[in-house]
């Protein structure tokens, strides 16, 4: 088990390797199909997210009287919607990481691998663990967008993912598509 | 008189809340049996084991918390099965209330979007939401059926119309093979596997996708009484499980839980196969209601 602390820093991401387990402590942005679809659009993210971390994800998330918030369940969402506009947002803000699950395609390896970024997988359906090791929702912006699509700024506690897809051009998911691939034509 | 009436919808709309605070949090007993088998057949210190390990900390989690096993809460898919002279429409209206108490309550997440200008209504109320399904039978008594269906297992479904020449598929249950292995390849890990699949075959393309959620509401250990079709269905599950997709698509032993398989009539021109795929977080659950519209039975 490897562990990510904030400040997410370049040289701490590019050592990260497919097949990797790690745990991450420190800030997550949420954003997903609205955020990554009205950046490409042309509008700037409301925060900075030079090496920060962007989750896939969209949270159920009550709100308080008081105006606190409290999530009630928060696994990552379905990544490969977002493959159109991930690199273009890897490479324009800067960020680090991408966690969701299902994986990403040729476009978002391609970024990773020139920009410095890799992709973690979160378990996806595991609302319950993974809200667990959320300790603060420290703000929101575009709520606009709807609770489920606005971005979330949280900070979080040994958040399990598992590496995907790395920095230096490998894919787990490349190599299982392929391998299954070849596997199902012998098997029809 | 009139205090009695009122009882029985209130009692409708509790029975209903408690449904859907059910099929949110808690995983059927039928579904959590085959997660288990499947955690139990992943190798050590692999992705896959460390994905069933969550997988299955995740359902004691929220049933211990009543709380979503899943953020995507789905579509609400109801079924009323109910005696002739039902009053459907009153029936929405209650259970429609009970849907915006689940929502508030954060068994629901805010889940129901305008196609149109992207507004989220924020009680999961609109157009198609949530979804009813009326069947009269011939008992006195009220049963409900509830599936969350979310949208990342939704989005892998598929639809082929056969012949399907790129596999050289034909109308035949050979062919429905082909398209059905297919169809889990090409989901890869993107449903949360390891999943389960609602098949159709035949029907027109609306009838049959309907169809093939249908058989999502069969227990997972049945046996299909078409005893061709309960064949293929071993074959599928045993066959899907040698691609070695596994949970989440990291590779592994398990790729699929189970499928169900069943058919329509079709035109002389139309053969289509409908594939519903479902997530790991299978929600479905049913009640039986007593004559005060209280719980008397759950059907899973």
């Amino acid at each position: 088990m490897v562990k990510l602390d904030y400040p997410f820093s370049k040289d701490a991401i590019k050592k990260l390797k497919v097949g990797d387990m790690v745990l991450i402590s420190g800030k997550l942005f949420t954003g997903r199909d609205a955020v990554h679809h009205r950046i490409h659009k042309g509008k700037k993210p409301p925060v900075d997210l030079k090496n920060q971390i962007i989750y896939h994800c969209g949270p159920v998330v009550l709100e308080g009287k008081d105006g606190s918030f409290e999530v009630k369940a928060a696994g990552p969402t379905t990544s490969i919607r977002e493959e159109p506009y991930q690199w273009e947002v890897i490479r324009d803000y800067g960020i680090l990481g991408v966690i969701g699950k299902g994986g990403m395609g040729a476009k978002t390896l391609k970024a990773c691998k020139e920009y410095g970024c890799v992709y973690m997988h979160a378990i996806g359906g595991a609302a319950q663990v993974l809200a667990e090791k959320i300790k603060s929702v420290d703000n929101v912006y575009w709520k606009d967008l709807g609770s489920p699509e606005a971005i979330w700024e949280l900070t979080v506690e040994d958040f399990p993912v598992v590496i995907t897809m790395d920095s230096h051009g490998n894919s787990l998911h490349a190599d299982v598509d392929s391998k299954s691939s070849d596997t199902l034509k012998s098997l029809l | 008189m009139a205090k009695k009436k009122e009882n029985l919808d209130k009692n409708l709309g509790d029975s209903i809340l408690e449904l859907l605070r059910i099929t949110s949090t808690v995983i059927p007993d039928d579904v959590q049996k085959v997660v288990l088998e499947a955690l139990k057949r992943e190798a050590k210190n692999t992705s896959a084991k460390y994905a069933m390990d969550i997988i299955q900390a995740n359902i004691k989690l929220a049933k211990m918390k009543s709380q979503p096993l899943c953020q995507d809460t789905g579509t609400i898919i109801i079924k009323v099965y109910h005696p002739p002279g039902f009053m459907q429409q009153k029936f929405k209206k209650i259970c429609e209330k009970a849907v915006v108490k689940a929502t508030k309550l954060g068994y629901l997440r805010q889940n129901s979007v305008d196609s149109l200008t992207g507004k989220n209504d924020s009680m999961n109320i609109g157009p198609g939401h949530p979804q009813f399904h009326f069947i009269e039978h011939n008992k006195k008594s009220l049963e409900l059926k509830c599936m969350l269906k979310g949208g990342g297992c939704e989005n892998v479904g598929a639809q082929y119309a056969m012949p399907f020449v790129e596999l050289d598929a034909g109308r035949d249950l050979a062919g429905v093979r082909k398209v059905i292995l297919d169809a889990i390849q090409k989901a890869q890990g993107k449903g949360c596997g390891p999943g389960a699949l609602g098949i159709c075959i035949g029907g027109d393309r609306g009838s049959g996708q309907m169809h093939a959620k249908e058989q999502l509401l069969r227990k997972l250990d049945d046996t299909n009484p078409i005893p061709e079709l309960a064949k293929l269905e071993k074959d599928i599950v045993k066959t899907a499980n040698k691609l070695g997709i596994g949970p989440m698509g990291f590779g592994g032993k398990t790729t699929l839980l189970a499928c169900k398989i069943g058919h329509l009539n079709r035109l002389p021109a139309s053969y289509y196969v409908s594939i519903s795929y479902m997530c790991w977080a299978f929600r479905r659950q049913g009640i039986k209601l007593d004559k005060n519209n209280k719980i008397s039975k759950w059907l899973y």
